[in-house]
């Protein structure tokens, strides 16, 4: 850290990284401040990863402790994987956000509140005894009061703004000291604001006013104890953008059917957190899509499979409840082996359990959940960008495998974004279909690819062609119904060896580190941030641990056991009972595979997972 | 239809047929249903790889087995949802969706009144015989009140579905109801729907020979047909009877059996049968005619033109396109905010 003055008063602080915390009323407008504070940033230069945090409820009741939506982004100058453990700068906009934010602050952070919002009414709908800013509540913080609705209010005097709209305007003060404190422009916003308000002139107006005023008086007032510096990071050279899991997943999707010449054809139910996917998917009907908003979870998957069956893409997305009722289909899927993928957007369960919070519960149910003997690919994103690429791998395995493919992400990733390099479509893999042939001139349904095991996908509209297929037994290469006991044992091996030598088609995984380590830890899916840092930060302090992360999970890289082999402990990080866990003991049962898990509707912290891991270093 | 356009060759009902060993009860009314379909089939001048059979689970499910088209047999209630898939995959094709009682309006109720609301272009054969056939004998959502069965030892205590109230409660675009033992009338009426642009319904009053014997023979018996089957024709005077001598006329609300020469009634007091009235309240009142006190109206009940959902869809598609600012997925990637790093 370095410090210098600035203009005589004010000192610059450098710091390699930094988390912000943006917490208010869920109609406070915190998603968009959070946002906007992360664009500016990415185009600065910095590495970021952000972490939205919002109810359930659309609007709960103003100022109660359920109303609070947060943002939570972490930039830096150093690679980025995560929003970061606690908060060096928590902005609250009310009592209820200091309530159910203050433990995402760190002690000897600053906190921002709005003066104003702290009357004895919110206090006391927040749950407070006593005004936390007159007890001692937040001793431990460097807490900065500012009356940022009164401020507002004053410096949009003369528009003609309702009162409503003028308080709306509050987080764009905010946002402005923030923008004050880290040193940033505020261009892109105010480019932002001009663009969003085009049709409203005052409104533009009176946000930007708010905005620059925050930034003043940011640079006035004394209880700010220095400016902020976060260097550009050095990223790698190319073009960027931000991306959602969500926003990720729909293009990804989308790449693969335009790379085959295919429809995409989604089926999907609304459901958070997945429903982006689908309102994504619908703003492209004239780049080949199809949406579909259908009746139920279950018209959502079955449509899909018609779509597939008739020579589309056929895609579903969901969440666990959702996914617990596509089930049955899914199952049907197997069976008739058609291409299908079924996003699973994971999220708190069980039953309706926690909507907005994340999980990683769902690997049970996309390796086993379904009757009898039904195996179905299963892939994992591990970061919000990359749901592009496995999306896209998912759909190019249904596709080239003839099978469904269950897609899991998270509520983390799903609403988390990051900046992404982002890939020319023409250099995703290519995606190479099993063509339905004619033996002497006959076309059997069930005849196999002999190394892939996937059988020919004959469309309807194709002459010559006409079969029928369905959910019963299916006799091998004829497809036609059977109950033959061996053809049946038969018939199920052969649907498990398919899905199995998929492990021929996808990447081994990497280890981080030199493969001398005493521990291996292990993570999936959506963890990768968090475990990545938390290794990599105890490796440069020397400690023996190495890390693989799975988004292959069924089947699993080639090179598994061999890896595994390597290490006499190694521990599983999930935010589950310990499923992964449970199917790697399934697999390979001489190893000493533990769990360290965590079901809080919360991602992992770096430090608590760096505290896990010193422990098990020192036996 | 697009595929009028190239018509291969003229077929016959063989061409329609599969290999498959036809394995229904004997004396089944699914024989006779089946033998129609292949009847109307080559009259329809669609190349037969553009036909696509899509089913649920029962006994009517197993149809698509016997049909030499492409065919998907699938489970229990969702075909509708399977077939709304295909039609929007390819707008092409012919899709037939084939349904029994318990299929249609128990476990697949919802995607039921979905593809009639939505209007999507697929025909759908509802197999109605009051009864669940393939898990052996329980009651279904038609069985009559009172109706014993393995499930209702005592008899059923529930109200029964009729199939046309959830058609026209659904807005469906087009009804037509038929009977197992007239061959012709059903073939009539597949072609018929075939030819409807919009959803169609088509319901089979169809005898269990093993659960249900003789559930409809108050309608389809020889000695009932003259007295209480009504053929409905769109345009003709709603007549039946031996010698055409009843009718059905409209008293204030209400339908009547009237006698012609009987109390000054002439064929100017019947009701003429107008099935394209987008007013669906006369249809309503058709259907629901039943013995003992009304003939059973058969034929088609209600015939009219809406968008429909394949339309609807395309018509956005074509006027989306117009306006698109994205022409493929690279340029969606390179769309909004992008920043490069040197």
């Amino acid at each position: 850290m370095s410090e210098t003055l600035v203009n005589g008063k004010k000192s610059t602080t450098e710091l390699e990284k930094v988390v912000i915390r943006f917490a208010g009323d869920s109609g406070d407008g915190m998603q968009l401040t959070g946002s906007q504070f992360s664009f500016t940033s990415a185009l600065w230069g910095n590495d970021l990863a952000t972490f939205p945090d919002f109810p359930a409820e659309i609007r709960a009741p103003q100022g109660t402790v359920e109303g609070v939506s947060g943002f939570q982004v972490q930039i830096g100058k150093i690679d980025i994987y995560t929003p970061g453990d606690q908060a060096d700068v928590l902005v609250a906009m009310n009592p209820a956000a200091l309530k159910s934010n203050l433990q995402f602050a760190r002690k000897g952070g600053n906190i921002i509140v709005d003066l104003d919002a702290f009357v004895d009414r919110n206090i006391e709908k927040a749950g407070f005894v006593t005004n936390p800013l007159e007890d001692d509540t937040l001793a431990d913080y460097n807490v900065v009061e500012a009356p940022i609705s009164s401020l507002t209010k004053t410096a949009l005097e003369g528009l003609q703004l309702d009162n409503k709209s003028i308080m709306r305007s509050k987080n764009m003060f905010a946002l402005g000291m923030m923008y004050w404190l880290f040193d940033r422009s505020l261009k892109e916003t105010e480019k932002y604001i001009e663009s969003k308000f085009k049709k409203t002139p005052a409104l533009a107006e009176g946000n930007k006013r708010a905005l620059n005023a925050g930034f003043h008086y940011a640079e006035t007032i004394e209880a700010l104890p220095s400016m902020y510096k976060i260097p550009p990071a050095i990223i790698e050279k190319g073009v960027y953008r931000h991306i959602s899991g969500n926003t990720a997943t729909a293009w990804g999707l989308m790449a693969a059917a335009e790379r085959i010449g295919k429809k995409l054809f989604l089926g999907s139910y609304p459901i958070t957190p997945a429903s982006d996917i689908l309102h994504e998917l619908s703003r492209h009907k004239n780049l080949g899509v199809i949406t579909m908003q259908a009746e139920d979870e279950i018209a959502a998957v079955c449509s899909a499979i018609g779509a597939s069956y008739a020579g589309q893409l056929g895609v579903t997305t969901s969440s666990g409840p959702g996914i617990a009722l596509k089930g049955e289909a899914i199952g049907l899927a197997v069976m008739a082996e058609i291409p299908l993928v079924v996003v699973d957007v994971q999220r708190g369960g069980p039953s309706t359990g926690l909507p907005t919070k994340t999980e990683q519960a769902d690997i049970n149910i996309a390796v086993f959940g379904r009757n009898s003997e039904s195996p179905a690919v299963v892939l994992a994103a591990s970061t919000p960008a990359n749901c592009f690429e496995f999306a896209y791998m998912a759909a190019k395995i249904a596709m080239e495998h003839m099978t469904p493919v269950i897609l899991l992400t998270d509520g983390y990733l799903a609403n988390g974004s990051e900046p992404w390099k982002f890939p020319k479509t023409a250099d995703m893999p290519p995606i190479n279909l099993e063509e339905a042939k004619k033996s002497d001139g006959v076309y059997y349904p069930y005849e196999r690819d002999a190394e892939k095991l996937a059988r020919g996908w004959a469309v309807p509209g194709t002459p010559g062609f006409e079969h029928r297929i369905g959910g019963l037994e299916k006799q091998e290469k004829t497809g036609n119904v059977s109950y033959d006991p061996t053809n049946h044992e038969k018939m199920v091996r052969t649907r498990a060896e398919k899905v199995e030598r998929v492990a021929n088609y996808i990447p081994d995984i990497e280890v981080q580190g030199n493969g001398d380590g005493k521990l291996l830890v292990v993570g999936w899916g959506g963890t990768f941030g968090g475990l990545r840092t938390a290794v990599t930060e105890l490796q440069h302090a020397n400690k023996k641990v190495d890390f693989v992360h799975f988004n292959y999970i069924n089947p699993l890289p080639k090179n598994t056991k061999a890896i595994f082999e390597k290490y006499n402990k190694i521990v599983v990080c999930e935010l589950n009972m310990g499923q992964f866990a449970s199917l790697l003991r399934s697999k390979f049962p001489d190893m000493n595979i533990l769990s360290y898990s965590k079901i809080q509707g919360q991602p992992f912290l770096v430090t608590e997972l760096k505290e896990v891991f010193i422990e098990h270093l020192k036996d | 239809m697009e595929a009028l356009a190239d018509v291969p060759k003229a077929y016959t009902k063989k061409d329609f047929e599969s290999d498959q060993l036809v394995r229904w009860c004997p004396g089944c009314g699914d024989y006779s249903i089946l033998s129609a379909m292949t009847n109307a089939l080559p009259q329809l001048g669609i190349p037969r790889e553009n036909f696509v059979f899509v089913s649920g689970i029962g006994c009517a499910a197993r149809f698509p087995y016997y049909m030499n088209t492409y065919g998907f047999h699938t489970i229990h209630g969702r075909g509708p949802a399977v077939a709304t898939g295909v039609k929007l995959a390819n707008p092409k094709l012919s899709v037939w969706e084939i349904q029994g009682d318990g299929d249609a309006l128990a476990i697949g109720g919802n995607h039921f009144i979905h593809a009639l609301r939505r209007n999507i272009d697929i025909n759908i054969l509802l197999f109605n015989n009051e009864i669940y056939g393939l898990t052996k004998g329980q009651y279904s959502p038609t069985s009559p009140t009172g109706l014993v069965t393995k499930s209702t030892p005592y008899g059923s205590v529930e109200r029964p579905f009729h199939a046309a109230e959830l058609v026209i409660g659904a807005q469906g675009t087009f009804y037509a109801r038929t009977i197992d033992t007239n061959p012709k009338l059903m073939t009539e009426i597949f072609v018929h729907a075939a030819k409807h642009v919009g959803t169609s319904l088509v319901e089979v009053l169809q005898n269990c020979v093993i659960f249900n014997d003789d559930a409809h023979a108050g309608v389809t018996a020889k000695q009932n047909r003259d007295d209480f089957q009504l053929h409905v024709k769109h345009g003709q005077p709603l007549l039946f009877g031996k010698d055409n001598k009843k009718g059905i006329r409209l008293n204030g609300l209400k339908l009547e059996v009237v006698t012609l020469g009987e109390n000054g009634i002439t064929e100017k007091d019947i009701l003429v049968h107008d099935a394209h009235n987008e007013d669906p309240a006369l249809h309503l009142m058709l259907a629901r005619m039943a013995p003992p006190h009304f003939p059973m109206a058969l034929g088609v009940i209600r015939e009219v033109r809406a968008k429909t959902y394949d339309e609807a869809i395309a018509e956005e598609r074509e006027k989306i396109t117009e306006n698109a600012k994205y022409h493929s997925v690279d340029d969606l990637l390179k769309s909004g905010e992008t920043w490069e790093i040197k």
